[in-house]
């Protein structure tokens, strides 16, 4: 993969973070404003972190009505790497994209932590250079991040490969410690912690590296 | 407009604030339930065709079908 987007909305904050990992790891990244319509550029697409729309209403609830998203969908659809995260995941359950939803953290507080995830699905495109049962220390910075969803949903997760990385210890009441979910194809990804501020052992862990290299090592499935 | 939480959601706000009322010396309340209620007015031809349309826009946008219900009801009609 050589050319990334990273989609800005209004109220986006985690461009630059994402933008900067893609770009160490030997991709371009490029930041696209969410009015873009076309994303034929683009060999991969990264909804980042932030509060897009203000979060108003509901997290991702406004952003999946930014014109992009049409654009995101049709890229997602044709089999190109898509990754949301934090408020990213938040716009791609809100769209559609990716099954269940976000709801507040359970003890509704804000957190700001390192978190412990492990590996347990290597069939993403985010996943396919770790192992599975492979531990990663990277921070979560979220107030609604408990992922809920049905049981016949839960169930197909589990049946499909479908969750990649849960939390060691649940830090927010997320339905099975799910950290992060792909949908069936594997293509589309969404995670609530930050892989792009778990780039280098000086910043306190590099874990989030061998997450982000799978994903820039990821091609437009056929 | 009314937006709840799915039976079966869990609701940290409505269990938050059920907690805190016998503090303030409410006893007897349980089932503490949070939501949103939206107001606004909508032109229509119809009492009937404005709750079609109330009930529409809450049940795609102001609410998430996934974790909530969507339920709209007709405040003031004002004829034209």
């Amino acid at each position: 993969m050589n050319r990334v987007g990273v989609v800005v909305f209004p109220g986006s904050n985690c461009e630059y973070d994402a933008a900067a990992a893609i770009d160490a790891l030997g991709a371009s990244a490029k930041l696209v404003w969410h009015s873009e319509t076309d994303l034929s550029d683009y060999d991969g697409i990264i909804l980042p972190g932030g509060f897009a729309h203000g979060d108003y209403l509901r997290p991702g609830a406004l952003a999946r009505f930014s014109p992009v998203m049409e654009a995101v969908t049709r890229f997602a659809n044709d089999g190109g790497p898509v990754l949301g995260i934090c408020n990213g995941f938040q716009v791609l359950t809100e769209a559609g994209l990716l099954p269940g939803a976000l709801q507040k953290n359970i003890g509704l507080t804000f957190l700001c932590q390192p978190t412990t995830l492990v590996v347990t699905s290597t069939s993403s495109v985010l996943t396919s250079s770790a192992t599975i049962g492979q531990e990663l220390v990277i921070p979560i910075n979220h107030f609604s991040g408990s992922y809920t969803c049905d049981d016949a949903t839960y169930k197909a997760l589990s049946d499909n490969d479908q969750i990649v990385l849960r939390y060691k210890e649940n830090p927010n009441g997320s339905r099975g410690d799910i950290a992060g979910v792909a949908n069936e194809r594997g293509n589309v990804v969404g995670l609530m912690p930050h892989p792009e501020r778990a780039m280098s052992t000086l910043l306190g862990s590099a874990d989030g590296r061998v997450l982000l290299e799978s994903f820039v090592a990821a091609h437009v499935a056929a | 407009m009314d937006v709840t939480l799915r039976q079966g959601i869990a609701d940290p706000e409505g269990a938050t604030i059920e907690r805190a009322l016998p503090a303030l010396g409410f006893s007897g309340v349980s089932n503490v339930k949070a939501g949103k209620s939206f107001r606004m007015t909508i032109d229509a031809d119809s009492a009937d065709a404005a709750l079609v349309k109330a009930t529409s826009l809450a049940e795609r946008l102001l609410s998430n079908p996934v974790i909530e219900d969507a339920s709209a009801r007709l405040g003031e009609v004002v004829p034209p």
